[in-house]
């Protein structure tokens, strides 16, 4: 006879039912909390980004000197100003001979610290550390050293005294638009705060290529070296590289710091944002000329990075899928 | 048990101590120290903006004033930095704007309804004045702004170089160019005008028999002495006499003091630290006449008080620097010749101060009145931004003068057009 029996065996405990208020449904707590987490950022974009950005190219209808809230419409003409503004103009030239050295530049370095850190077996984190460690400062600070110590254009700067031990004379090197030494300060200047950056970026990408590709290279021949950096490891940081150009470009779009501190009022070696602080900010104070200014360089931003996208290639692995 | 379970720290006891915080918080904003004053005054707070004097002792000096003040809690802004205007003119634009503030005169101020008309204040001491002072400070009859300070600014040099060269102070601009290359060694520049050369553009200007903008308020500037002018310049700028890219600017008097240069241009606020470095190897001279037709010429530089026409306590801040700036002498002196050499703008103050009456000050004193040029209330910011793009472009860049002197032209033209139609 066969029987069965539960003895020793666990029955399911029962379901604790207790009782609570009624709750909205799944989807209404999600909204809820959708809104509760994203409104204050929210809120942030549009006080802090849009309506800026709105009231700007108001402003930049108007003769808006002295104020920020006009009256005095006047169409196109600070778009026509700002156009026929030699120091305008002449800044986006700035800016493109500055972005078209920094960028290529500061890409290679990095790339080239992160391999040499990369390899390093001793003290590896100390120099990782003393090439990050510029990073922390600022480009204030950064660039007052440049200016007082090391590129001041007396006798006792470090680089004329340096100069000075093989006869040469004092270099005024931010004074001076001709020969452009100041281009010399403005970009070892640059280099050195932000090349410790993307070398932690090109050193995480380094890090994450699978060792056995560099096996099976070697197996089919490949020589350690220039060959395999050049067919295992670059391919292999594109996607980084990607990136860092993206990232390098927009620091170079946005270059102020070093420039203004830099550079005394000059007419030459100005990026579109100091101009434009001297339109707007600075002593004129003509927010309807900056502002059409701020539209333009804009509208040119947009461009630019459009057909950037277009030439690396984003989206097009998705579209391939 | 950890601490953090302990009953003593249940969640109420957590919301009812925040709650308690934001309270207290709330209350404490409602007292006097919200950052804009509070303690001595009775009543009214007011925020004054002063840029950062490199003299030693000028910020103290202005707050121990203010302290002094009785009806009202006055805090200063002692704004250090090379940004004051941009700092000052956008902080006029929102609620944080100061009650009162120093500054040069400026048409664009008035035109803009941003500063108080003062003359209640000054009519009645209007005489005692520098009238130069009070010229450079009225629109249309109505008074804006106290002077409190005027600065003379020359060239001062070391005697002693000057005569192991042979030679003399210089009195036009072609013997200032061949001074410079006799008095440049390998470690000494022949002279120095400041970094960007912006300290010398008006003293150029009247040097070479011209003005800024003639009594019709047009374009005076554009002559061909001021052409010839910034010919020499270019000459000058490119000789390798000229000191650039010293660590310190033109205002302060470390180049000359640190055997930078032979010969630099300054103003008389330095004239103290000059003598206390270089004794009695000090000379002065004022900016040598650039062409025959032209003429010697100082630039009186110095700061006026402005009174926030948009502020919240508009009266208050009338009533404060009509009680310093008009009725406390002691203060005034004190501010003109403790701690720099400035020119007191009122004149009984300006006789009987004693720091001034003798020596190298006393010289000073007499060029201010033999060659001064004063600040013309209807040279803007825009303006004076222009005749800077004039120095950059055709004597620190090499390009042409009549065509940089034409672009400026533009500028200024337009800019005229707003203000006077």
């Amino acid at each position: 006879m066969s029987t069965t029996t539960t003895r020793g065996l666990a029955s399911p405990a029962p379901a604790k039912v207790t009782k609570t208020r009624p709750r909205r449904g799944p989807r209404g707590t999600r909204t809820f909390n959708f809104w509760l987490f994203t409104s204050p950022f929210l809120i942030g974009l549009i006080v802090f980004v849009y309506i800026p950005i709105g009231w700007s190219v108001y402003l930049s209808f108007f003769e808006a000197r002295f104020t920020v809230t006009p009256s005095d419409f006047v169409g196109l003409d600070n778009y026509r100003q700002m156009l026929t503004d030699s120091n305008f103009t002449g800044s986006l030239g700035t800016f493109t001979a500055f972005a078209a050295f920094i960028v290529p530049t500061t890409w290679a370095v990095s790339l080239g610290l992160a391999l040499l850190v990369n390899r390093l077996r001793f003290m590896r984190a100390f120099y990782r550390s003393v090439f990050f460690l510029p990073t922390a400062c600022s480009y204030v600070a950064a660039s007052l050293i440049w200016k007082m110590s090391i590129f001041n254009g007396v006798r006792f700067g470090l680089a004329n005294t340096v100069i000075g031990w093989f006869g040469v004379d004092n270099v005024a090197w931010l004074a001076n638009p001709d020969p452009p030494w100041y281009w010399l300060v403005i970009l070892t200047a640059r280099l050195w705060l932000q090349s410790g950056f993307y070398m932690i970026l090109f050193l995480a990408a380094l890090q994450n290529i699978p060792r056995e590709l560099y096996e099976a290279a070697a197996i089919d021949g490949a020589k350690p070296g220039w060959q395999t950096f050049r067919h295992i490891t670059l391919p292999q940081l594109r996607a980084t590289s990607t990136a860092v150009i993206l990232l390098l470009l927009v620091a170079a779009y946005q270059a102020f710091d070093e420039f203004f501190n830099l550079l005394s009022k000059t007419t030459w070696g100005r990026p579109p944002l100091v101009e434009l602080y001297y339109t707007a900010l600075g002593q004129n104070q003509n927010y309807g000329a900056g502002s059409a200014g701020a539209v333009i360089l804009t509208l040119l931003i947009c461009v630019v990075t459009l057909f950037q996208g277009r030439i690396m290639g984003f989206g097009r692995g998705d579209q391939s899928q | 048990m950890s601490a953090m379970s302990n009953s003593n720290w249940s969640r109420r006891s957590l919301f009812r101590a925040a709650a308690g915080m934001a309270a207290a918080g709330t209350l404490a904003a409602c007292g006097s120290n919200n950052g804009r004053g509070g303690g001595s005054g009775s009543g009214k707070n007011l925020v004054q903006y002063f840029h950062a004097y490199g003299e030693a002792g000028t910020e103290q000096a202005i707050k121990r004033y203010a302290k002094a003040y009785k009806d009202a809690s006055v805090t200063t802004q002692w704004i250090t930095g090379s940004n004051f205007e941009s700092k000052l003119f956008a902080s006029l634009l929102t609620d944080q704007a100061p009650d009162l503030f120093e500054f040069h005169p400026q048409l664009q101020l008035v035109k803009s309804g941003q500063v108080a008309d003062l003359t209640d204040l000054i009519e009645p001491v209007k005489s005692d004045f520098n009238q130069a002072d009070i010229t450079s400070h009225t629109v249309d009859g109505k008074i804006y702004g106290v002077r409190m300070i005027d600065d003379p600014q020359f060239f001062f040099y070391r005697k002693s170089l000057l005569d192991k060269a042979g030679i003399q102070a210089p009195t036009t601009l072609d013997e200032l160019i061949e001074a410079a290359a006799k008095l440049t060694t390998s470690k000494v520049k022949g002279l120095f005008l400041g970094n960007d050369l912006h300290a010398v553009i008006n003293p150029l200007i009247w040097s070479a028999g011209a003005d800024t903008l003639d009594a019709k308020n047009e374009i005076a500037y554009h002559t061909d002495g001021v052409v010839e002018g910034l010919k020499k310049m270019r000459k000058l700028f490119t000789s390798g006499h000229l000191l650039l890219d010293a660590p310190a600017d033109y205002w302060d008097p470390s180049a000359l003091n640190q055997g930078l240069c032979a010969i630099q241009f300054c103003g008389m606020w330095a004239m103290p630290q000059f003598q206390q470095t270089l004794g009695d190897d000090l000379g002065i001279m004022p900016f040598p006449k650039v062409t025959d037709a032209g003429k010697p010429s100082v630039y009186n530089g110095g700061w006026s008080m402005f009174v926030n026409a948009k502020g919240k306590n508009v009266d208050a801040a009338k009533e404060y620097v009509k009680w310093l700036w008009i009725d406390q002498k002691k203060y005034q002196e004190d501010w003109a010749t403790s701690y720099g050499f400035h020119i007191p703008p009122r004149t009984s103050i300006a006789q009987s101060a004693t720091k001034l009456k003798s020596g190298l000050p006393a010289e000073g004193v007499k060029l201010f009145d033999e060659y001064g040029h004063f600040d013309n209330i209807g040279w803007t910011q825009a303006m004076i931004t222009a005749t800077e793009n004039v120095f950059a472009d055709c004597v620190r860049k090499g390009g042409d003068p009549e065509a940089a002197l034409d672009t400026c032209d533009r500028t200024v033209g337009a800019e005229l057009k707003k203000l006077f139609g």
